[in-house]
């Protein structure tokens, strides 16, 4: 579950925030897996951290939820994407190698979602 | 409220250095006392900018050291850390502990220690900064700067050659900074055939990974002028915040938090852009230097590319931009960053650039934490 949390205004982000934009709680969530998403701009880096794919390929990409816009920063399973191509969510189960970087391996998830043209 | 001073300043050389963070640190903290002639037991307050000396070597406790060092007890210390923007932090910190009247003499040190580690290790101890959604997947600074230089490219129809430009221009300045990390220059086919780091971001559109340090004397402007008749005016400094999160904001190419510390700033300036004669930005990736020299105000949003191409902000052009060579050929020891910012534009107002001087009374240093997460923008005066 790819979980963006909505806001009594109407707003999405993700990740959620205990506090949303306009100062209010959450009060819903939205599975941004089960939408498609738009490129907003891509980068391939070719020097990434220990425990990372090399290269690696990275899109900011826009939800449309309802006419809601929420965006998300991920993987991008081909190296073959341009601005304003349509994507999914695909998943996968773990996206770096944990402990392999500085970050304590139990304090976060590393599971999650990379993009596939559609 | 009393005018806050800067009565002194130094620099270590910055690049790859033999000594450990608290060497560094000390070096630049005793040039700094002897540059302002101030003795260490007059020091009330003693900040150290200093982004992750526990993490790159295992070395915590810092200010408490260095004031050990400096023969600086019973001053009150702080470690300031804001990332990148922990130099300009430690200016807010230190212009604020004089301005409240907390302090009459307050001594700021910056300084990092990043080269015993590979570059690897070195970008994720910086990628650490960033949210668990985004460092799951490999995330690094390089890449925010990658995914923002493509967006900008296409959005304002810049040539990629423009962002090359910018360090061409900011080599050919560090050639004459003698503390510079890199004091040559670099032709733009160099740049444009470089390796690439994150598409279309090449190895020359990247500040190194450094060592160094910086140090400043703040004081009010009563008690600096005890001291010497050659001293700066703090008149503005702002910091501000934008989202943690960076996809989460609307305009990737806009800056929120420059421009919202660049409005404190000028407002407690009572200045302008039009105002600035010499500025010191945060270019530890070339793209930055565009999204700043707009955000600021010098030109219009999505224009700064052309201001480049058309060399006003060359050391000869109407705006000077990183005259030092800017993090790009200088360095950026993460710490001492945001230090050594100020220490040039304070060495510009004093007229003691040497060859790398330009003519202004009025100067402004812009570091940039994370991907414009946080940022502090300090306005300077001449007296």
């Amino acid at each position: 579950m790819m979980e963006a949390y909505q806001y009594p205004d109407g707003s999405i982000t993700y990740p959620g925030h205990p506090i949303g934009p306009g100062g209010e709680e959450p009060v819903d969530t939205v599975d941004l897996s089960e939408y498609t998403a738009e490129v907003i701009t891509w980068t391939t880096s070719t020097a990434p951290p220990p425990g990372v794919r090399e290269p690696n390929t990275l899109a900011i990409v826009e939800f449309d939820v309802d006419g809601e816009p929420v965006r998300a920063l991920g993987g991008v399973t081909t190296d073959e994407v341009e601005i304003g191509d349509e994507v999914r969510p695909v998943y996968v189960e773990e996206l770096r190698e944990p402990g392999a970087g500085i970050r304590e391996p139990e304090s976060q998830e590393w599971d999650g979602y990379r993009f596939e043209p559609v | 409220m009393e005018n806050v001073a800067i009565i002194g300043g130094s620099m270590t050389q910055f690049g790859q250095r033999d000594g450990w963070v608290l060497d560094l640190l000390s070096e630049a903290g005793t040039a700094c006392l002897d540059d302002a002639g101030v003795s260490p037991d007059a020091i009330d307050h003693l900040y150290v900018s200093n982004m992750a000396s526990g993490e790159f070597e295992g070395q915590t406790g810092v200010p408490n050291a260095l004031a050990h060092d400096l023969a600086a007890m019973p001053a009150y210390t702080a470690r300031i850390d804001q990332t990148s923007s922990s130099g300009g932090a430690g200016v807010k910190h230190a212009w604020q502990s004089v301005a409240s009247g907390a302090s009459d003499m307050t001594l700021l040190v910056g300084g990092e220690k990043m080269t015993h580690r590979t570059t690897p290790e070195a970008t994720d101890v910086i990628a650490s900064l960033t949210h668990p959604v985004e460092y799951k997947h490999g995330v690094t600074l390089p890449s925010f700067a990658g995914l923002t230089a493509r967006l900008y490219l296409d959005t304002y129809d810049a040539p990629r050659e423009s962002l090359g430009k910018v360090a061409v221009k900011n080599h050919r300045h560090g050639v004459h900074n003698p503390n510079a990390q890199f004091q040559k220059e670099v032709d733009l086919e160099t740049v444009l055939e470089s390796p690439i780091v994150a598409d279309p971001l090449r190895l020359y559109d990247f500040c190194p990974i450094t060592d160094g340090s910086a140090a400043l004397m703040f004081c009010p402007e009563s008690v600096a002028k005890e001291y010497t008749d050659d001293y700066v005016i703090v008149s503005g400094v702002g910091g501000a915040t934008d989202t943690h999160v960076v996809h989460e904001r609307a305009d990737p190419t806009t800056m929120r938090g420059v421009v919202e510390s660049s409005r404190i700033a000028y407002d407690m300036a009572d200045a302008g852009p039009e105002d600035i004669d010499v500025a010191e930005l945060h270019d530890m990736f070339t793209i930055l230097e565009f999204l700043q020299s707009e955000d600021l105000g010098f030109f219009e949003k999505g224009e700064g590319w052309k201001a480049v191409e058309e060399g006003r902000t060359e050391r000869g052009g109407d705006l000077p931009i990183n005259p030092s060579g800017g993090l790009k050929s200088k360095g950026h020891p993460l710490g001492a960053s945001g230090v050594a910012q100020v220490y040039e534009i304070y060495e510009q107002l004093l007229g003691e650039a040497g060859e790398r001087q330009v003519d202004a009374d009025t100067g402004l240093a812009c570091n940039v934490g994370g991907f414009g997460n946080c940022v502090i923008t300090t306005i300077m005066e001449a007296v």
